[in-house]
């Protein structure tokens, strides 16, 4: 018999094992499916943050290195430095890229790191247990915002991409969601070019995806995608945000 | 080989060049920052990279990365900014990652000042970071010392897999003496058979400290654990001076190392048997300098420039089998010869002439 579906080459073996209905899975697989078709599995060094998306590093079938809370673009750094010719990614979650994380995002963009980050931003802390994250959405229920997220006490929710779209170094920044097929075909496209962008040499390029968390949100994953679709999307700013002339020339 | 003068600090930038540290990555902090700035002048000349990261905690991390992918790699930084390090350290040593860090110590807790102090002996050799770890803590005392030791800082951190720290002072780093710049001696060293720079030909590598199962944490504890002990073993170095037949001793590192040995030489010329024993590594602690001079001593005083830290790991070494005090000085003031043996004449009831 033909096979017509099978994981891709970029992912190992081992079952992913996140909660049921949350999207790590499908970008996981996006990721994979891109680290194949531009055969760059044994170029690649994946750097993993902290909570769920700490896992990664077992799932992808490349190097994988895993680094403290927020500062897997500053080891991704390091690893570039070294081995400039070989493809560094980061896969964070929002409080990892956007709370803790936030000083080495920002000056990795400024510097024009040659570096690919993915940020997963489902809108809540996941491991730790549904906490406010810096990207919860106002009014939100969380473990540490009960009450709903308070604008006046906790701020306002950060759109991480939006900020470091306004770097030079920052090349190519695009904001997809995994809520429906015809999001995910966008979001695999946004994260080929980030790669391609990066093989090119051409400066910083970072992949936000809108994601779900049905364990801590509460609901389930229908809903989760529901939720996103209608509450998420239209708070944070989709598409291509920054495509520089000389990505646009790629 | 001539020798040429150099500042403290350019001696060690210098040395990890010439030890074939390919990255630096570094923030500026007095009394520190001429090592950056050395190595921003000439490491780049020679393929190199050197970059100023954003802050203390980026450039460790960027070590991290950039030991993970195989090159040598230093960073460089003064007390506040080596406590912003710790997270990273104890990363590095949970993921045994070769790195070589110096600090410069400035005076503290706080901001502290400038000037020489050994107040970071306890955050050096006991953790500072979180967790059951150890770093290997060279502590030099004069030029020529700097530019060895950074240079074997390199090796030993590549041996065992560990993280090295250089422990100097801003007298040190600050101070100008001619220094023999020696060529690199090449060392039998294990290949870096654990290094994530692509899978190529290979299964994939991970590097990473998780450990949710209990028992594969404790079985790599227990590793981390033997490897200590074997460093333990091999490597405690010390300088003996006048000590075979002494019976009173001092103990000091780095720049008190320095002053104290005018200190013994004075006393002998007064007929009194004072000895010295420098450690040279603070981790491991040379306790076998205390076992093999042990008979015949009367007494010990450590000299620091702390509140006494040092002082802990002499009489963990003695055994509570000969009296121990100590000589301080704080803040960045350094001891003067006469003060200290003054004060020894003093603890151990010794006639001591004038102002000596």
């Amino acid at each position: 018999m033909q096979k017509v579906f099978g994981r891709p080459k970029g992912l190992t073996e081992i079952p992913f094992h996140y909660c049921p209905g949350c999207t790590h899975g499908i970008i996981h697989r996006l990721i994979g499916e891109v680290l194949e078709e531009l055969n760059i599995i044994e170029d690649t060094i994946g750097v993993a943050p902290v909570g769920c998306a700490g896992f990664s590093l077992d799932f992808f079938s490349c190097d994988f290195v895993g680094a403290a809370h927020g500062r897997a673009q500053a080891v991704a750094t390091g690893i570039k430095r070294a081995l400039p010719d070989r493809i560094v990614f980061t896969y964070q979650g929002d409080g990892d890229i956007a709370a803790i994380g936030t000083s080495h995002a920002i000056h990795v963009a400024a510097r024009g790191e040659k570096i690919t980050s993915i940020m997963v931003n489902n809108a809540i802390y996941g491991m730790t247990g549904g906490q406010m994250a810096p990207t919860t959405l106002t009014g939100q229920v969380t473990t540490t915002s009960p009450y709903g997220r308070d604008n006046a006490v906790a701020g306002f929710p950060i759109d991480l991409p939006k900020t470091i779209a306004t770097f030079d170094g920052a090349v190519y920044v695009a904001s997809v969601s995994v809520d429906s097929p015809k999001h995910i075909l966008q979001a695999k496209k946004a994260i080929k070019k980030a790669f391609q962008v990066q093989q090119a040499g051409l400066g910083f390029t970072l992949v936000s995806i809108l994601s779900t968390c049905p364990t801590n949100w509460g609901m389930s994953p229908v809903d989760s995608l529901k939720w996103l679709r209608e509450k998420m999307i239209p708070v944070y700013q989709m598409g291509e945000i920054k495509v520089s002339e000389e990505v646009k020339g790629l | 080989m001539s020798k040429v003068l150099l500042k403290g600090n350019e001696t060690i930038a210098e040395a990890a060049m010439r030890a074939g540290c390919k990255l630096f990555f570094g923030y500026p902090i007095t009394p520190s920052t001429e090592i950056v700035e050395y190595l921003a002048k000439h490491l780049p000349k020679g393929g190199g990279t050197v970059l100023q990261a954003e802050c203390e905690v980026a450039a460790i991390n960027m070590c991290f990365g950039a030991a993970a992918a195989g090159a040598r790699v230093m960073t460089a930084s003064s007390s506040p900014g080596i406590s912003l390090k710790q997270e990273g350290i104890s990363y590095l040593a949970a993921n045994e990652l070769p790195v070589v860090i110096v600090n410069i110590n400035r005076t503290g807790p706080g901001l502290g000042g400038l000037g020489p102090a050994q107040s970071d002996y306890f955050q050096s050799t006991k953790g500072g970071g979180h967790g059951d770890y150890r770093l290997i803590v060279l502590a030099p005392s004069k030029a020529q010392e700097l530019y060895d030791l950074t240079m074997e800082a390199f090796d030993l951190a590549d041996k065992y897999r560990n993280p090295v720290l250089l422990l100097a002072d801003g007298f040190l780093g600050q101070m100008m003496e001619p220094v023999q710049l020696k060529e690199r001696k090449e060392e039998n060293l294990p290949p870096k058979d654990w290094k994530t720079d692509g899978c190529k030909g290979r299964a994939k590598r991970k590097i990473a400290s998780y450990f949710l199962v209990n028992e594969l944490a404790e079985e790599g504890c227990r590793r981390w654990q033997a490897k200590y002990d074997q460093i333990k073993e091999a490597e405690q170095r010390w300088e003996s001076f006048y000590a075979d037949d002494a019976e009173y001793l001092l103990v000091g590192y780095g720049t008190c190392g320095r002053i104290a040995k005018s200190v013994v030489l004075n006393a002998r010329k007064q007929g009194i048997k004072l000895g010295l024993i420098r450690p040279i590594t603070l981790w491991p602690f040379p306790v076998k300098a205390f076992t093999s001079h042990f008979d015949g001593i009367k007494g010990i005083v450590t000299v620091e420039l702390n509140a006494g830290q040092m002082i802990e790991d002499v009489k963990l070494a003695v055994n509570c089998r000969v009296p121990v005090h100590l000589y301080s000085r704080q803040g960045g003031m350094l001891p003067h010869e006469r003060e200290i043996l003054k004060y020894v004449g003093q603890v151990f009831n010794l006639p001591v002439r004038g102002e000596a």
